[in-house]
C-alpha cells in the first residue's frame, strides 16, 4: 500500500497553503500590473470588523463559538465593504488612491480592534481565536479549511482563464478600455472581489498582514523572469505555492518559527533569488551584460589604438607578406584614451589569447593577420560614423569623433549597411579625420622601409572615395606626402 | 481640587467613572500622537504617500525588538536618560532603510512604488515577527500591545521630572511633537515646494530626495515613540485620516494644516470618552480607546464627506436638485406660455406633469415655488399664468426663439437639432445676452419654425 509521506495533519495544512500561494499568485500579478499592489494591505484589514461581528451574532445566536465558515462570511462582507469604499472615496471625492486605501484602512481596523477588545471583556467569551486572523494559525488547519482555500482557489482560477483578456486590458491600459465601452468599474469591482476571496481564506493561513505579501511577492519576483502576462501568471501561481509549501513545512519542522512569516520570508527570498538572477531585468544579468559591453569597448578600442599608431607610422598599415606587423609601444596607447594599466593589460592578454596581438606587454606588441582584420573592422565602423556625424549631423572638431566614440560598439551590422549605402560600400577603411599619435611607433630600420614601400604600391581604398569632402582631401594629400 | 471632580458637574454625569489624574493623561497622551501624526500627515497625503505611515510603522517592528534586546543584553550602559537611546537610533535608521530599500526595489525590481514599499514592509514585519517568537524568553515585547497600544496604561508608569510627576509616554510624545513642530516649521518652504512641485524644488536647489529622507525618519520616530502608548492603529490613522479630512475642506496648505491639528485634537479627547461611554451602552467591559480615537477620527471624515463646503455630497446634491427645479418651474412658465400664445386648452397639473416628463415630488416642488413667486396660481383646478408669469414665460420663448434663430442662421446646426439645444440654452440667457441675440441674427421677427418671437418685457 502507498504510504504517504509526512503526517495527515501536515499534509493538509501543506496542501491549504501551497493552494493559497497559488491564488494569491494569480490575482497578485493583476493587482500589481494595475498598480495596486496595496489595496490587498488595505481589503485585509477591512476585514477584521466583519470577523468580529460574525463572532459576535454567532455568539447571541448561541452557535458554536468558532465555526470558521461563518466568520469567513462576515470577513468577506465586511471586506467588500472595504472595497466598494475605497472605489467610492477615490471616484466620489477629491482623494487620491493612497489616501483612500489608507482611511479604509485604518478606520475599519480601527473598528475591528475596538470589537475584538469588546469580545475580550466579554465574561464567557473565548476570543483567543480571533487574534488568529491577525498573525494567521496555520499549525490550526484542519482538512475543512484546506478544501475551503482550495474551492476558492480553483474559482479565482476559473475567473483568472475566463477574464483573462478583459483584466489584461484593465491592467495595461484602462482608458483604452474604457472607451471601448468595457465596464471598467466592474472588472476593477470583480478583480477586487477575488482580492477579497483569496484574502479571507489567507486570513487563517498567514494572517490579515502577511497575506499582502503573498499577493504582492511572487507576481513581483515573476516580473523579473518573463515579459510575457500569461506565464507570469502561472510563474507566480508556482512562487506562490513554492512558498506556501517550504515555509509551513519549515515552520512545522523549526522550534518556534512562525508559520506566516515563515511563508513570507520564503516568498521574499524568492524575489532576491529573481532580482539578482530573474532572466528578465535581474541585476545579475544587467551587471554581466554591462561587463560585456564594456570589455568588448575595451578590445575595440586597444586594436583601434594599435592601427591607428600604425597608421600615423605608414599611411595603410598591412601585413606585406608578413605574419606580424610592425611592433607598437603599449605605452602609447596607455596616452591615447583615460584607461587603466591593469584593464588596458588585461585587454591586451585577452587579444594575445585569441591570437589577435602578439609581442610582450611590456615593450612591443604587434597585430596578426586575425588582429589586423579586426581593427580595421572596427576603425572602418568609427570612421564611417564620423563620416555621418559630419555629413549629415554637421558636427565638427571634437565632437565627432566623441560621438562616434560613444555609439560605435552599439552599431550593429544593419546599422553599417545603411552608412555603406550611404557612402559607398567599396569604401575599404577611410581615412581619420582628425590628427593621429605619432609617437610610439618603435621602427626597426629595415622594416620601416619595407613596411613603407609595400603600403606606397598598395591601393589607397580612400582614393576611391567619389565624394570626398575638402578636410578629407588635405588629409590625403599630407599623408600622401609623407608615403612618398 | 478640581472643578471638574464636584459630581453634580454636568460633564461628570455624562462620563461616569472620569477621573481627572488618571483619564486627563491619557487623553494628553492621545492629542500629543495625534498631532505629531496629523502634522506630518498633511505632507503625506499631499505627496501621496499616505501608505508610508502605514508601512514604516511595521516595518520598524525588527527595530523595535533589536532595542529591546539590546537593553536586555546591555542595561548597565543604557540607563536613565540613554535608556530609549537605541529605540530612537533604531527608529530613524529603519526610517531611513525602509524609504532607502523600497527605492532600490522599485528600481532594480522594476515594478511600481506601491508594490516595493508592500515588499519592503511585509518583509520587515516578518523577521520582526520571527525575532519577536524565538526571543520571547529574554524579551518580554507583547506584539498586540505594539499594534494596539496600551493607552489605558500610560498614567501608570511615571516619571518625575523637576518636581513634576509625568507620564513617560507623554515625554515622549511630547519631545517628538516639538520635532516634528520645529521641521515643519522651520522647513515649511521646503516642504511645501517639495510636496507641490520636485522638479521645481530640484531646480531652486532643494532635493526633494532628502526632504523624502527627512519626512521618513520623522515618521518612523513618530510611530515608535507612540508604539509604546497608543499603538500602531491610532498612528496609523492619524497619518492619513485627519489630514485626508481636512483636504476635502480646504484648498489651502495652512488651513489644511491647522484643520487637521484640530481635527486629530479633537477625536482624541472625543475618543476617550467615546471609549469609556460607548461600550457600557452596549453592554461590554470596555475597549481600546486608540481604537476608538481612530474610528472618531473617520466619523469627521465622514461629515466632510457629507456636509464639506465645496465638495460635499449633501451641498453637490442639494445644488443639482435646486438647478433641476429651477429648469422645471422655467419650463413650466414657457409651455404655458406657448399655450396662451396659440389658444390650446387649458392643462390640468397632471396633464402639464405628463407633458414635461417631471417626476411628482419635484413638479410639486416646481409648482410650489412658482405660486409662492407670484407667477401662477392653480385655484381654479388649471394652472394659470398670472401677470408677472407670463411676462417671464415670454421672455423664455424669446430666448428659446432667439437661440433657435442664431443657431440655424450662424452656427449652421440642423433643424432636427435646433429645439432640444435651444432648450437647454434658454434656461442660462439673460437679458443682456438675448439683446446680444438679437443683434446678431439682425433683428428677425420669426424664429426658423416660423413662430413669432416675442418682444422683450
Amino acid at each position: 500500500m502507498f504510504q504517504w509521506p509526512l503526517d495527515y495533519n501536515l499534509r493538509v495544512v501543506l496542501a491549504g497553503t501551497s493552494m493559497l500561494g497559488a491564488a494569491c499568485g494569480m490575482i497578485g500579478v493583476f493587482l500589481l500590473l494595475r498598480k495596486r499592489a496595496l489595496v490587498g494591505d488595505a481589503i485585509s484589514h477591512a476585514t477584521l470588523p466583519g470577523v468580529c461581528l460574525a463572532y459576535l451574532v454567532g455568539n447571541a445566536l448561541g452557535w458554536e463559538e468558532k465555526s470558521l465558515i461563518w466568520l469567513l462570511v462576515g470577513a468577506a462582507i465586511s471586506g467588500t465593504i472595504g472595497a466598494i469604499a475605497i472605489v467610492f472615496l477615490r471616484e466620489w471625492t477629491r482623494l487620491k488612491e493612497d489616501a483612500s486605501l489608507g482611511i479604509i484602512l485604518s478606520i475599519f481596523f480601527g473598528i475591528g480592534t475596538a470589537l475584538l477588545r469588546m469580545i475580550q471583556t466579554l465574561p464567557h467569551g473565548n476570543a483567543a481565536g480571533l487574534e488568529g486572523f491577525i498573525y494567521g494559525k496555520t499549525a490550526l488547519m484542519v482538512s475543512e479549511d484546506a478544501m475551503l482555500i482550495g474551492l476558492i482557489a480553483l474559482a479565482t482560477c476559473s475567473i483568472v482563464a475566463i477574464l483573462q483578456k478583459e483584466f489584461a486590458l484593465l491592467c495595461f491600459d484602462a482608458s483604452f478600455a474604457r472607451s471601448q465601452g468595457w465596464p471598467v468599474l466592474a472588472l476593477d469591482l470583480l478583480l477586487m472581489a477575488c482580492v477579497v476571496s483569496v484574502v479571507i481564506v489567507g486570513l487563517q493561513a498567514v494572517g490579515l498582514i502577511l497575506v499582502i505579501a503573498l499577493l504582492i511577492i511572487p507576481a513581483s519576483a515573476s516580473r523579473l523572469w518573463t515579459h510575457r502576462l500569461n506565464s507570469m501568471i502561472w510563474l507566480s501561481a508556482f512562487l506562490g505555492a513554492i512558498s506556501g509549501v517550504a515555509g509551513a513545512y519549515a515552520s512545522s519542522r523549526i522550534d518556534r518559527l512562525p508559520s506566516g512569516a515563515a511563508i513570507v520570508l520564503v516568498a521574499l527570498l524568492l524575489f532576491l533569488v529573481s532580482l539578482v538572477w530573474g532572466k528578465a531585468g535581474g541585476i545579475w544579468w544587467r551587471f554581466r551584460g554591462a561587463v560585456i559591453d564594456r570589455d568588448r569597448a575595451d578590445v575595440e578600442h586597444v586594436l583601434r589604438g594599435v592601427y591607428e599608431l600604425l597608421e600615423a607610422a605608414n599611411a595603410n598599415p598591412s601585413l606585406a607578406g608578413m605574419t606580424r606587423s610592425q611592433d607598437v609601444d603599449p605605452k602609447a596607447l596607455d596616452k591615447l584614451r583615460h584607461w587603466s594599466h591593469r584593464r588596458l593589460n588585461q585587454t591586451i592578454n585577452r587579444l594575445r589569447n585569441e591570437e589577435a596581438i602578439i609581442g610582450d606587454n611590456r615593450d612591443r606588441i604587434a597585430l596578426t593577420a586575425r588582429g589586423l582584420r579586426l581593427a580595421k573592422e572596427s576603425v572602418r565602423r568609427h570612421r564611417l560614423l564620423e563620416l555621418y556625424f559630419q555629413r549629415q549631423a554637421e558636427l565638427t572638431g571634437e565632437a565627432v569623433d566623441r560621438g562616434a566614440d560613444l555609439i560605435e560598439h552599439d552599431v550593429d551590422d544593419q546599422i553599417m549597411a545603411l552608412l555603406e549605402s550611404e557612402f559607398g560600400s567599396d569604401l575599404g577603411v577611410p581615412e581619420s579625420f582628425h590628427p593621429l599619435p605619432s609617437d610610439g611607433l618603435k621602427l626597426p630600420a629595415g622594416l620601416s622601409q619595407v613596411a613603407m614601400e609595400s603600403n606606397a604600391q598598395s591601393p589607397n581604398s580612400s582614393e576611391r572615395n567619389p565624394n570626398g569632402t575638402g578636410s578629407i582631401e588635405m588629409e590625403r594629400g599630407r599623408s600622401r606626402g609623407d608615403s612618398q | 481640587m478640581n472643578i471638574l471632580d464636584l459630581p453634580t458637574h454636568p460633564f461628570q454625569l455624562a462620563v461616569s467613572g472620569w477621573d481627572w489624574t488618571h483619564d486627563g493623561w491619557i487623553v494628553v497622551a492621545g492629542i500629543l500622537c495625534s498631532l505629531s501624526g496629523s502634522l506630518l500627515g498633511c505632507y503625506l497625503v499631499l505627496r501621496r504617500l499616505s501608505l508610508l505611515g502605514d508601512a514604516i510603522s511595521h516595518a520598524v517592528l525588527p527595530g523595535i525588538v533589536a532595542a529591546y534586546w539590546l537593553k536586555i543584553v546591555a542595561p548597565f550602559w543604557l540607563t536613565g536618560m540613554f535608556a530609549s537611546l537605541p529605540m530612537w537610533m533604531g527608529a530613524v535608521g529603519v526610517g531611513l532603510l525602509t524609504v532607502w530599500l523600497t527605492e532600490s526595489a522599485r528600481h532594480y525590481g522594476r515594478i511600481d512604488e506601491s508594490a516595493s514599499t508592500g515588499i519592503v514592509f511585509t518583509g520587515l514585519f516578518a523577521i520582526g515577527l520571527v525575532m519577536v517568537v524565538r526571543m520571547a524568553d529574554s524579551v518580554d515585547l507583547d506584539l498586540s500591545c505594539v499594534l494596539y497600544g496600551d493607552i489605558e496604561n500610560v498614567p501608570l508608569d511615571m516619571v518625575t521630572y523637576w518636581g513634576w510627576d509625568i507620564p513617560r509616554g507623554v515625554l515622549a510624545s511630547t519631545v517628538v511633537l516639538i520635532i516634528n513642530l520645529a521641521f515643519v516649521i522651520l522647513f515649511r518652504r521646503e516642504l511645501q515646494i517639495t510636496s507641490f512641485d520636485p522638479g521645481l524644488a530640484g531646480s531652486l536647489g532643494i532635493p526633494p530626495a532628502w526632504m523624502h529622507y527627512a519626512l521618513a525618519s520623522l515618521v518612523a520616530v513618530t510611530s515608535v515613540s507612540s508604539f509604546e502608548s497608543v499603538g500602531n492603529i491610532l498612528i496609523v490613522a492619524m497619518f492619513v485620516v485627519p489630514p485626508s479630512t481636512a483636504f476635502l475642506l480646504t484648498k489651502r496648505l495652512p488651513s489644511m494644516v491647522a484643520l487637521s491639528s484640530l481635527i486629530a485634537i479633537v477625536s482624541a479627547i472625543l475618543g476617550h470618552i467615546a471609549a469609556i461611554t460607548v461600550p457600557s451602552w452596549l453592554g461590554f467591559g470596555g475597549t481600546s480607546t486608540s481604537a476608538m480615537m481612530a474610528i472618531i477620527s473617520g466619523m469627521f471624515l465622514v461629515l466632510a464627506i457629507l456636509f464639506g463646503p465645496r465638495d460635499g455630497i449633501v451641498f453637490k446634491v442639494y445644488e443639482r436638485s435646486w438647478l433641476a427645479t429651477k429648469i422645471l418651474s422655467e419650463d413650466i412658465l414657457a409651455t404655458l406660455f406657448r399655450d396662451q400664445e396659440q389658444n390650446r386648452p387649458e392643462r390640468t397639473a397632471a396633464e402639464l406633469r405628463g407633458h414635461l416628463l417631471a417626476t411628482p415630488w419635484r413638479f410639486r416642488v416646481a409648482v410650489q415655488r412658482l405660486i409662492r413667486q407670484r407667477q401662477i396660481d392653480g385655484e381654479s383646478g388649471y394652472l394659470r399664468l398670472t401677470n408677472e408669469g407670463k411676462l417671464a414665460g415670454q421672455n423664455l420663448v424669446r430666448a428659446h426663439r432667439l437661440w433657435e434663430q442664431y443657431l440655424s442662421t450662424e452656427v449652421k446646426v440642423e433643424a432636427e437639432r435646433l429645439h432640444s439645444q435651444a432648450e437647454s440654452l434658454e434656461h442660462f440667457t439673460s437679458r443682456n445676452l438675448r439683446e446680444i441675440l438679437e443683434a446678431e441674427t439682425k433683428r428677425p421677427d420669426k424664429d426658423p419654425h416660423g413662430s413669432p418671437i416675442p418682444p422683450e418685457v
